[in-house]
């Protein structure tokens, strides 16, 4: 080493300059409940069951996006719309029990591609965490998209 | 009746003085913590604490609250009475540094009538610095006592290790420190300080920083050591020694090492500007003290010498997010064969110019 390698001041003086250039730069840090970083346009989060306009559902119980889930994590039953229904389902079949398995879930995709009804889309909020395993199997109830959903998805120009 | 005729004021005067200065030390201590975790957060581009409070200000409260309310432990095969002695040995010395360190010039007040002069400095001992230093190497005992009664090898070791780093590098300090003792001619930290009134003055700087470059900066790196903080915190480096020779500690016994680390810093930055930078001195102040009455202006020069000390803290603290930790071997070496010499030589040199230039 030579000599102002040795008296490790040069060294240390130059380290604190990086350090204190780092003092003007911009923070990395999102303070997250108040902000939230966006989402990226093609992210994948939690199963939105669809309803049309009238707020009819949309799912027919085809069970496509049940073959195509590469998780087998979908679980329907299908049933027959009865008379005075027809404000409920929008076609004659629709699904009595719709479930995702959410633990076995990979947030794939693919049932969103393979639904020919535009049913189920993954959309952008992430899955919350719980205790129990229960809690994640979620039942058509749970995914199906709130009226409050439908109001701002109609005032951001359908989306 | 002669002998029993106490000065009352004068002890009231003083404990006063002591309870602002200790419990000084305490804010300054919490809030150093706080400090800590902003100049941290800021070199590393994150915000810091920020939920308790406005800026997280509140948060040496949080952290204080919810150290009191951890279990208490004692280890079943430690020696009691030292592992719970060890924690307030260490924040009695902390704190005991404070009482040679004039805050402020004298000032005048009535009382009753009587025109009083208060000084702002709990004891003008004649030996001062002398004082600092024994006190200062009595702070390692609540450190050793600690880590050996834990009955814990990480413990132990870093006691070991906090020892030998203190003695170490107290030696180099002292070197450092007889130079500028050297161009002082006293040990008293009162008449130091007043040797370096204003800031200019016969063609040169007052203070001793621009006497005694080389003494300043031995001084200051072996604050570093003696206040176990990076890049000299061997005695609790975590990849090592787990957490060191607090390691059994829990609640507010850990508490009190951690704060009075603090404190430590605090009185040390306190020495040094006290010292080297002039202490509460600063430029102009003579039209200053000419402008504003004798209350104000010792409120002025406090305010001064504080604004010095947490200039030091920060730089403390800048430093330490900033280098990496020595190897032990580095450590010693640096103290014994770098800083030692250095200290011996700027002693010598300073000795040569007083005899041949100052010698009246």
């Amino acid at each position: 080493m030579t000599l102002g390698e040795k008296i490790y001041l040069p060294a240390i003086a130059k380290g604190l300059k990086i350090t204190l250039g780092h003092i003007f730069k911009k923070k990395a840090t999102v303070s997250y409940p108040e902000v939230t970083r966006p989402f990226s346009p093609v992210f994948r989060g939690l199963h939105v069951l669809n309803r049309d306009e009238q707020g009819r559902e949309k799912c027919t119980a085809c069970g496509l996006c049940a073959l195509a889930c590469p998780a087998e994590a979908i679980t329907m039953e299908a049933a027959e719309r009865k008379k005075g229904e027809e404000h409920l389902y929008r076609e004659e079949k629709y699904a009595a029990r719709y479930e995702i398995n959410m633990l076995r879930c990979i947030f794939c995709g693919y049932c969103e591609e393979a639904c020919p009804k535009d049913a189920i889309y993954l959309s952008e909020t992430v899955m919350p965490s719980n205790y129990t395993r229960d809690y994640f199997i979620y039942k058509k109830q749970d995914m199906l998209i709130t009226d409050e959903q439908m109001k701002k998805r109609a005032e951001k120009g359908k989306g | 009746m002669l002998l029993l005729s106490i000065d009352w004021i004068f002890i009231v005067e003083k404990v006063v003085l002591i309870l602002v200065i200790i419990l000084s030390s305490f804010g300054v201590a919490a809030y150093a913590t706080w400090g800590e975790r902003k100049v941290a957060a800021i070199m590393q581009d994150r915000i810091g604490p920020a939920r308790a409070g406005i800026f997280g200000l509140l948060q040496p409260l949080a952290d204080g609250g919810k150290l009191f309310f951890k279990e208490e432990i004692v280890p079943d095969r430690s020696t009691r009475t030292l592992f719970i002695l060890g924690p307030g040995l260490f924040m009695v010395t902390a704190l005991m540094t404070s009482a040679v360190i004039p805050w402020g010039p004298d000032f005048s007040i009535t009382i009753g009538g009587v025109e009083r002069t208060v000084a702002l400095q709990v004891a003008d001992i004649n030996i001062g610095i002398l004082y600092v230093f024994g006190v200062v190497s009595l702070g390692i005992y609540g450190v050793m006592l600690g880590g050996w009664s834990s009955n814990n090898k990480f413990s132990l070791l870093s006691a070991i290790r906090a020892a030998s780093q203190t003695i170490s590098y107290e030696l180099a300090m002292g070197l450092s420190l007889i130079a500028v003792l050297m161009v002082a001619q006293t040990l008293s930290l009162r008449d130091i300080v007043q040797q370096q009134h204003g800031f200019w003055s016969d063609g040169y700087f007052t203070w001793n920083f621009f006497k005694q470059p080389v003494a300043f900066l031995v001084f200051l790196i072996c604050s570093f050591a003696e206040l176990n903080r990076a890049p000299f915190d061997m005695p609790e480096c975590e990849s090592e020694l787990n957490m060191g020779y607090h390691q059994e500690y829990s609640s507010m016994k850990l508490g009190m090492y951690l704060f009075a680390e603090y404190i430590n810093m605090f009185i040390s930055s306190a020495v040094l500007a006290t010292v080297f930078f002039g202490g509460y001195n600063f430029p102009w102040m003579d039209q200053v003290a000419a402008a504003v009455t004798g209350g104000l202006f010792s409120i002025i020069c406090v305010t001064v010498l504080m604004l010095k000390v947490v200039g030091f803290i920060l730089f403390f603290m800048f430093v330490r997010w900033t280098l990496p930790r020595f190897r032990y071997d580095q450590l010693l070496n640096l103290g014994w064969k770098g800083l030692i010499p250095v200290a011996l030589i700027n002693l010598v040199i300073t000795g040569g110019v007083i005899l041949f230039f100052f010698n009246k």
